[in-house]
C-alpha cells in the first residue's frame, strides 16, 4: 500500500471532464483517422516530465481497466500518483500493457508490447511517445487516411516498417510534444525518402 | 433479419404518452412517491437491486414506479443505467461474519452461539389476507424491544470446521474475474458461477433449486445458516493509500450443509452451498446455495447424472432475466421480409409436392 | 498530530460517508472557501463477497458512491467517497475531511462527527433491540416418561 498523495499530482486533470474529454477524442480520432495530422489540445497539467498532450492522452484514454506501462523517466512517482489520483490504470509490465508511455528510447524494445491476437487484433497496445521534435519533415507515411502522402519527425522507420507488416495485427502510436500531438495506425506505411 | 421499417413514429409517441397516463393511473389517487415505494415496497426493491447488480434502493424504486411494478422492466433499466456509470474501485470482500445481524436462524444447531433471531419475517404468519391493511391511516405499528448482546455472531459452519466435518473454504486473494466486463466463457469457475446467479433470475433459480430437492441432482441439503443484517463496503483508496468504509448493505446470507458420501476424491464429510444476494432476499439465497452446491459436482468428483441444475451451461446461460427476455421479446418486433421468406418456401414446398402428387397419379 | 493519523481519518471518513445527506447538511450549512481538485463524480464501486464467507472473492454487483477532492485555503486536503449519487454530500464530506486535519478539528469533531457518529449507533442499537426480541427461548417440553 503507497503513502497518502499529496502536493502537486492533486491538481492537473480535467476540470469539466466531460467537455474536455469529448473535445480531446475527437483530436486523438482526428490525428489518428489521417496519419501525419499534428493537432493541438489542452485541458491537462501533469507533473514532469509529461508533456501537455501525453497529459490529454492519458486522461482521455486510460481508466481503471486500461493497463498502463510508465516507461524511463516517466515512471516516477509524482507521474504515479498523478495517474493513481486522475485516472486509477493499473500500472503493469509492458507485456500486459493497453497503453504504454515514455520516450521513444524509453520504450525499447517496442516488440515487447501487445500487437494482438488474429482473432481479436484490438487487443493491442497504443504507444504515446514523447517526442523532443513534432514536425511534418521526416519520413514519408502513405496508406488509409492519407491523400497522397505526407511526411512526419518520426524517430525512425524501421520498426514502424515492422509493425506495419504485422497488419492487422500491431501496435498503435500517439506522438506527443508539448500541446501537440499525432498519430501513427499500425496500417501506415512509412519510408526514409 | 431485421428491415428498416418507417413510418411509426407518431404511433410511438402516442403510445408513450399514453403509457405515462396509464402509469400514472386516476388522477384522483395520489401519486405515488419514490420513498414509499423504497419504504413500504421494500422486497421489490431489494429484488431489483440484486438482479439490477446494482445497490440503491432510491433508483430501484424509481425504476419499479416508471415500469408501472414490472420488476423485469424495472431491473431492466437499472441494468442500464448501471453501464453509464465508471467503474471507480472494486471493493475488499464483505466480512459477513462483522455482519449487523437483523435475522439469523439455523435448521442444524438448535443451541448456537448468538441465538435463533427471527428478524422481521414472514415464517409463522398464517397467510391469511389482513383486512386491516385496507383501512389507511390507522396506528404506526411498533415491534417489541430487549437488551442486545453486542458483538459480531460466529457462522454456524464454523463450529463444524473445528471438527473437520466439513469441508473448508481457503481464503484467498484473486482478482475474482466479472461477467459484466468480459463475456462468460465456460467451464466458470465458482466465484463466476456466483456472481451469475446472485444476478439471476429469483424465479429461474427457485425452480432449479427446487429440482434437485424433488432428485433432479438431489444433494441433501440442510440450511446451516440463513443471516440477514447489513455489513460495510470497505474500499482501498488510491489517493489515501489506506481503506475506507464507503457505505453499508443489506444483504442476505445463506449456507447450507450438505451430506455427502464421499467420491473418488473427497473423503465423507459435509460439503457446502452458498448463496450471498444484495437486501433481504432469503428465497433466492436459500435457492442460490442449492444450485451453487449442485453446480460442484465436477470438483467434488460426483457423477454428472443429467439433472439440468447439474449443468453449468444450462444454468449460466440461461438464468438471466434481461438477456432471456430480450432474446424472448424480441420476436414481437417486425419479421417482415423474415415472414416473406417462410411463405414463399412453404408455398413452393406445397407447389412441388402437389406436382409430384399429380405425376404419381 | 494524533487527529490526522490513518485510523482516526478512517474513522471519520467513514462516518461521513455513512452519513444521511440532508443530516450532514443540516450539521453543516455553509461552506468554507475551498479549491476543487476532483468534481463530485458519480459512480459504481463493485462489492466483492467470499465463497462459502471465508474463500475466494467474487463479484456481488455493483453500489453508487460519489467521490470527491478539494483543498482548502491553507493548503489541507480533503477526500471523500461516499454511498450514493448525492454530489453536494460528497464535496461536504471532503470539506471536512479537510477541516479535520486542521486546527478546527476540534470543533468538527464535537459538532458534526460525534452528532453522527452518535446517531448512527442509536439507531444501530435501536434495531439490534428489535431484533433481540425476536430471539427464540427454547425450552424443554416436559415429556411424560421423566415422570
Amino acid at each position: 500500500m503507497t503513502a497518502t498523495i499529496s502536493g502537486d499530482t492533486l491538481s492537473g486533470g480535467f476540470t469539466e471532464a466531460p467537455m474536455q474529454s469529448a473535445r480531446a477524442f475527437r483530436e486523438i480520432l482526428e490525428v489518428l483517422a489521417r496519419p501525419g495530422l499534428i493537432r493541438t489540445v489542452t485541458g491537462a497539467a501533469p507533473p514532469a516530465p509529461l508533456s501537455i498532450a501525453a497529459g490529454v492522452a492519458l486522461l482521455t484514454l486510460t481508466d481503471p481497466t486500461t493497463p498502463l506501462h510508465l516507461a524511463g523517466a516517466a515512471d516516477c512517482q509524482p507521474v504515479r500518483d498523478w495517474v493513481a489520483f486522475h485516472i486509477g490504470a493499473p500500472l503493469v509490465a509492458a507485456e500486459e500493457a493497453d497503453f504504454a508511455l515514455g520516450t521513444w528510447d524509453a520504450l525499447q524494445p517496442v516488440a515487447r508490447f501487445r500487437i494482438g491476437q488474429p482473432d481479436y487484433p484490438d487487443r493491442s497496445a497504443t504507444l504515446i511517445v514523447e517526442l523532443d521534435r513534432l514536425t511534418n519533415h521526416g519520413p514519408a507515411l502513405s496508406g488509409p487516411g492519407i491523400a497522397l502522402s505526407t511526411w512526419l519527425s518520426l524517430p525512425e522507420t524501421a520498426a514502424f516498417r515492422a509493425n506495419r507488416a504485422l497488419f492487422p495485427l500491431g501496435y498503435d502510436c500517439l506522438f506527443t510534444c508539448g500541446d501537440r500531438l499525432a498519430g501513427l495506425p499500425r496500417s501506415t506505411r512509412v519510408e526514409n525518402i | 433479419m431485421y428491415v428498416a421499417v418507417k413510418g411509426g413514429e407518431r404511433a410511438i409517441d402516442n403510445a408513450h404518452a399514453w403509457l405515462a397516463e396509464e402509469r400514472r393511473g386516476d388522477p384522483a389517487v395520489p401519486e405515488l412517491t419514490i420513498a414509499q415505494i423504497r419504504g413500504q415496497m421494500t422486497l421489490a426493491v431489494n429484488r431489483v437491486m440484486a438482479e439490477g447488480s446494482l445497490y440503491d434502493p432510491d433508483l430501484a424504486a424509481l425504476a419499479i414506479k416508471q415500469a408501472r411494478g414490472d420488476l423485469i422492466e424495472a431491473i431492466f433499466l437499472i441494468r442500464a443505467y448501471r453501464t453509464t456509470l465508471p467503474r471507480l474501485a472494486g471493493s475488499n470482500p464483505v466480512d459477513t461474519g462483522a455482519m449487523t445481524v437483523d435475522r439469523r436462524i439455523s435448521a442444524t444447531f438448535k443451541d448456537l452461539p448468538g441465538g435463533q433471531v427471527l428478524g422481521s419475517t414472514f415464517d409463522y404468519t398464517h397467510r391469511l389476507l389482513d383486512f386491516a391493511l385496507m383501512a389507511e391511516g390507522s396506528e404506526v405499528p411498533s415491534g417489541a424491544s430487549a437488551p442486545a448482546t453486542p458483538g459480531p455472531m460466529p457462522h454456524v459452519t464454523s463450529f463444524l470446521n473445528r471438527d473437520g466435518l466439513i469441508e473448508t473454504a481457503p481464503p484467498s486473494d484473486t482478482t475474482p474475474p466479472d461477467l459484466t466486463r468480459e463475456p462468460l466463457e465456460l467451464p466458470a469457475d465458482r466465484s463466476l458461477r456466483l456472481q451469475a446467479i446472485t444476478r439471476g433470475d429469483e424465479g429461474f433459480i427457485l425452480s432449479m433449486a427446487y429440482s434437485t430437492q424433488r432428485g433432479y441432482g438431489r444433494t441433501h441439503a440442510f440450511v446451516g445458516e440463513l443471516r440477514i443484517g447489513t455489513v460495510a463496503v470497505e474500499v482501498d483508496i488510491p489517493e489515501l493509500g489506506f481503506a475506507v468504509e464507503i457505505g453499508e448493505v443489506e444483504l442476505t446470507e445463506c449456507e447450507t450443509v450438505n451430506q455427502f458420501k464421499g467420491s473418488r476424491t473427497e473423503p465423507p464429510q459435509f460439503t457446502r452451498g452458498y448463496g450471498l444476494v444484495f437486501g433481504q432476499s432469503e428465497r433466492k439465497s436459500i435457492a442460490m446455495s442449492l444450485v451453487d452446491r449442485s453446480l460442484r459436482w465436477k470438483e467434488l468428483g460426483e457423477d454428472f447424472t443429467g439433472a439440468p441444475a447439474q449443468d453449468e451451461e444450462f444454468v449460466l446461460y440461461h438464468c438471466d432475466n434481461i438477456q432471456a427476455t430480450g432474446f424472448l421479446e424480441h420476436i414481437k418486433l417486425p419479421h417482415y421480409v423474415d415472414f416473406q421468406a417462410e411463405l414463399e418456401l412453404v408455398r413452393r414446398l406445397r407447389a412441388e409436392a402437389q406436382a409430384m402428387q399429380e405425376a404419381a397419379e | 498530530m494524533t487527529d490526522a493519523s490513518p485510523i482516526a481519518r478512517k474513522d471519520w471518513m467513514a462516518v461521513l460517508a455513512k452519513a444521511a445527506p440532508a443530516r450532514l447538511a443540516a450539521l453543516m450549512p455553509d461552506l468554507p472557501p475551498h479549491t476543487t481538485l476532483r468534481n463530485p463524480e458519480t459512480g459504481a464501486v463493485m462489492v466483492r463477497g467470499r465463497v462459502s464467507a471465508t474463500g475466494a472473492p467474487f463479484n456481488l454487483g455493483e453500489m453508487t458512491v460519489t467521490r470527491c477532492s478539494v483543498r482548502l485555503e491553507d493548503g489541507a486536503v480533503g477526500h471523500a467517497w461516499v454511498q450514493g449519487r448525492d454530489k453536494a454530500h460528497a464535496r461536504r464530506a471532503a470539506i471536512v475531511d479537510a477541516l479535520m486535519q486542521t486546527g478546527a478539528a476540534a470543533a468538527m469533531r464535537a459538532h458534526i462527527i460525534a452528532p453522527l457518529a452518535g446517531e448512527a449507533a442509536a439507531a444501530r442499537s435501536q434495531r439490534a433491540e428489535r431484533a433481540a426480541a425476536t430471539k427464540v427461548d427454547f425450552f424443554t417440553m416436559v415429556r411424560g416418561e421423566d415422570q
